[in-house]
């Protein structure tokens, strides 16, 4: 008896240690708010509100997170805080309308989709000046990057094309056509892969990044929901890249796909609207960002379950976790 | 291997493995004289369509570049009295594109032309049920919605909102009795009762002021749930609205409207188009505008997916599953092969805000929703597309 309390004890102390090993933040910008909500991932609860620029939308952290990057797209600049403070910093000169944007494993370029222009424009957060201004087709939206730097991807909209930059010469390289409406683009499995979601087409193109081919196309079929609103927009790789969790928009649905067979495995339901989302440290929770209810569900990764609604502000939109 | 080097010829010559593509399209204003109106408010923008149309070009010309495609648009504009099909000959002597702003009668006179049997005919103007049904042409596709189309929309929101009891009042301009043929039609559809009727007839004995005549004029209509106006030039109806003997709401062409299009459309990335139309052109985007630009982009889209910028390929693509335009009403919009309506949401709102956008929460449908509104393939007794 006594040494069964003491591995209970035991276990409990290693429960508490884990998860103060694991703690951290997720930062939510509320659209229609200009605000930014933190979230904790250990207690779930709102902790802190800061004040940003009109119509905050993208958001990411520097490599030591010592500073947050925010699309404040009305505002037309990218906003520059100290996430200890909630002070803004200064402003990045970031073209009209920023939307989304990523941050290159250099740590200093920033690549904004500039949705008003067609353009992709690339900031030295160091210097704060505008490196490069890159023709792309109407409303991009969709930034990503390899892991070795080298590739920058954009998505625009309207178009309908992943446009693939060479970072060294900031030009673009490939233009490869998706289905309608493209929103979000990942960077998968070492960067051998690049996936592109479709919100209006409703699929996910997976393309090899060596040749540009498409590799695979994912569809969605969520029971009882229309297919015309199971529109895929926002999603993150699971720990290993074995993977893919995926917004499917109006749907209100997150869907698992598996990334070695491309076939959805699970549907998970969650709050109205759902947009982006992000893990937490050890990639056993997610936070997903529900824009037409204005909350944040937490989802059970292993479990494949949601665990718990948290109110944040009006039409919360990025995601982004710090520890 | 032979795949290998197909991959390898695209990788290897990018964007120049497409051949050059241009696609002349051309865009025809048939000028028609405008009945007056009790107040000058609301002004019909010149460029109405047209400017929709060259948001649409450019939004093409953006995607064409990176696939070595190019697209003009050339305008004509039909003086009141000068005859249009002459300059739609000569428009398709340039073209087998064409985007049509003018009234149903011409819209068909064009379409039954020798030099149009190949073509691409897009109305943009007008919402006449009959040409999206017995009077239907097969080079004539409709980016704009049909009267039926709003007038359904419109009921399902009476439906939704259990308004089931209706008065309506009319005018009598033939804009004005197409609405209200098609509003009774939607009515009786969605089993909705029309329990009174009236006619605004200008030539009324008007003594005093429209404000003070509604009063009297909505007196004998007794009790109802909603009022239907049908006011498609925007002649009487602003005057109805907070003047009649019940306190009851307004639907129709005042009021809660059933619209194609309106400034008060934001979601679904529509903001994005409002604010490049309105950087364009100084304005905001009308209904025409949106037909036309809609136009535009099912072509651009067409020929960006296809490759091809002959009308038979391209005809063949719109109509089939394969097609889809992202409209910027949050659903992938296409055409119906029986009748070549553009399927597409309708927006339920009044001047200040979107309301709701049809076709509404559990209306049916065994195939799509959107066939909810509008002629479905078993109403429309269209046969040129079989």
């Amino acid at each position: 008896m006594k040494s069964l309390l003491k591995i209970t004890v035991a276990s409990g102390a290693l429960m508490l240690a884990s998860s103060m090993a694991w703690s951290g933040e997720i930062w939510v910008t509320n659209e229609k708010d200009d605000t930014v909500s933190v979230i904790d991932t250990d207690s779930l609860e709102v902790i802190k509100t800061y004040e940003t620029g009109e119509r905050p939308r993208g958001i990411t952290f520097s490599k030591d997170y010592s500073r947050v990057y925010i699309c404040a797209s009305d505002s037309d600049a990218v906003q520059v805080m100290d996430p200890n403070t909630g002070e803004i910093l200064h402003d990045l000169p970031s073209g009209e309308d920023p939307e989304q944007f990523v941050l290159h494993p250099d740590d200093t370029h920033l690549y904004i989709a500039n949705e008003d222009d067609a353009i992709t424009t690339v900031v030295n957060t160091q210097t704060r000046k505008v490196v490069a201004q890159i023709d792309v087709g109407v409303e991009p939206e969709g930034m990503a990057v390899s892991p070795d730097g080298k590739i920058a991807i954009t998505t625009s909209e309207t178009t309908n094309m992943a446009h693939w930059i060479d970072t060294s010469t900031q030009e673009l390289f490939a233009n490869t056509l998706v289905d309608s409406r493209p929103r979000h683009a990942e960077f998968a499995k070492d960067g051998t892969e690049m996936w592109v979601s479709s919100e209006i087409g409703g699929t996910l193109t997976v393309f090899d990044t060596i040749s540009q081919s498409e590799k695979a196309k994912i569809s969605f079929e969520v029971q009882g929901v229309h297919p015309d609103r199971v529109q895929p927009v926002g999603f993150e790789f699971s720990s290993g890249d074995t993977h893919a969790f995926v917004a499917l928009g109006p749907s209100n649905h997150i869907a698992v796909v598996n990334a070695e067979t491309y076939e959805v495995e699970d549907y998970i339901l969650v709050g109205r609207r759902v947009w982006h989302m992000a893990f937490n440290a050890d990639k056993t929770r997610l936070f997903t960002t529900n824009g037409v209810s204005g909350d944040v569900t937490v989802i059970d990764v292993a479990a494949r379950k949601a665990l718990k609604s948290i109110k944040v502000g009006r039409f919360p939109w990025g995601a982004a976790f710090r520890p | 291997m032979f795949r290998m080097i197909k991959i390898l010829a695209v990788a290897l010559f990018g964007q120049s493995a497409f051949a050059d593509t241009v696609v002349n399209v051309g865009y025809l204003h048939v000028e028609v004289p405008r009945a007056p109106t009790l107040s000058n408010l609301d002004p019909i923008p010149e460029n109405n369509g047209l400017a929709g149309a060259q948001t649409g070009l450019k939004d093409n010309q953006t995607t064409g570049k990176f696939l070595g495609q190019t697209y003009t648009l050339k305008q004509a504009s039909v003086p009141e009295g000068d005859d249009p099909l002459t300059t739609a000959k000569d428009m398709l002597a340039a073209s087998p594109f064409l985007i049509l702003d003018a009234p149903a009668d011409v819209l068909l006179a064009i379409a039954d032309l020798p030099e149009a049997q190949e073509a691409i005919l897009f109305n943009a103007s007008s919402g006449a049920v009959a040409l999206r049904d017995d009077a239907c042409r097969a080079n004539l596709l409709h980016s704009l919605p049909s009267d039926a189309m709003r007038t359904d929309a419109l009921a399902q929101t009476l439906v939704q909102k259990r308004w089931s009891d209706l008065v309506m009042i009319a005018g009598t301009h033939p804009a004005d009795l197409a609405y209200a043929t098609a509003m009774r039609q939607s009515l009786t559809k969605f089993g909705l009762k029309l329990s009174g009727e009236k006619t605004w007839d200008a030539d009324a004995d008007m003594r005093r002021s429209a404000a003070q005549e509604i009063p009297l004029f909505t007196q004998d209509f007794g009790d109802y749930d909603a009022m239907i106006i049908v006011d498609e030039l925007h002649d009487f109806g602003r005057y109805v609205l907070y003047n009649t003997w019940q306190a009851r709401p307004l639907v129709g062409s005042e009021g809660l409207s059933a619209l194609t299009w309106a400034p008060v459309i934001e979601q679904w990335g529509a903001a994005q188009l409002q604010s490049r139309f309105e950087e364009q052109h100084g304005r905001d985007m009308t209904p025409t505008d949106y037909a036309a630009w809609a136009a535009m982009r099912t072509l651009g889209e067409a020929v960006t997916r296809t490759k091809a910028s002959d009308p038979t390929s391209l005809r063949h693509y719109i109509l089939s599953d394969e097609f889809e335009l992202a409209g910027f009403k949050g659903r992938a919009l296409t055409y119906r092969d029986w009748n070549g309506q553009l399927r597409q949401p309708i927006a339920i709102a009044h001047p200040r805000a979107l309301v709701a956008q049809a076709p509404l929460e559990g209306f049916l449908h065994q195939t799509n929703e959107l066939d909810s509104l509008g002629l479905d393939r078993p109403e429309s007794k269209c046969e040129a597309f079989q």
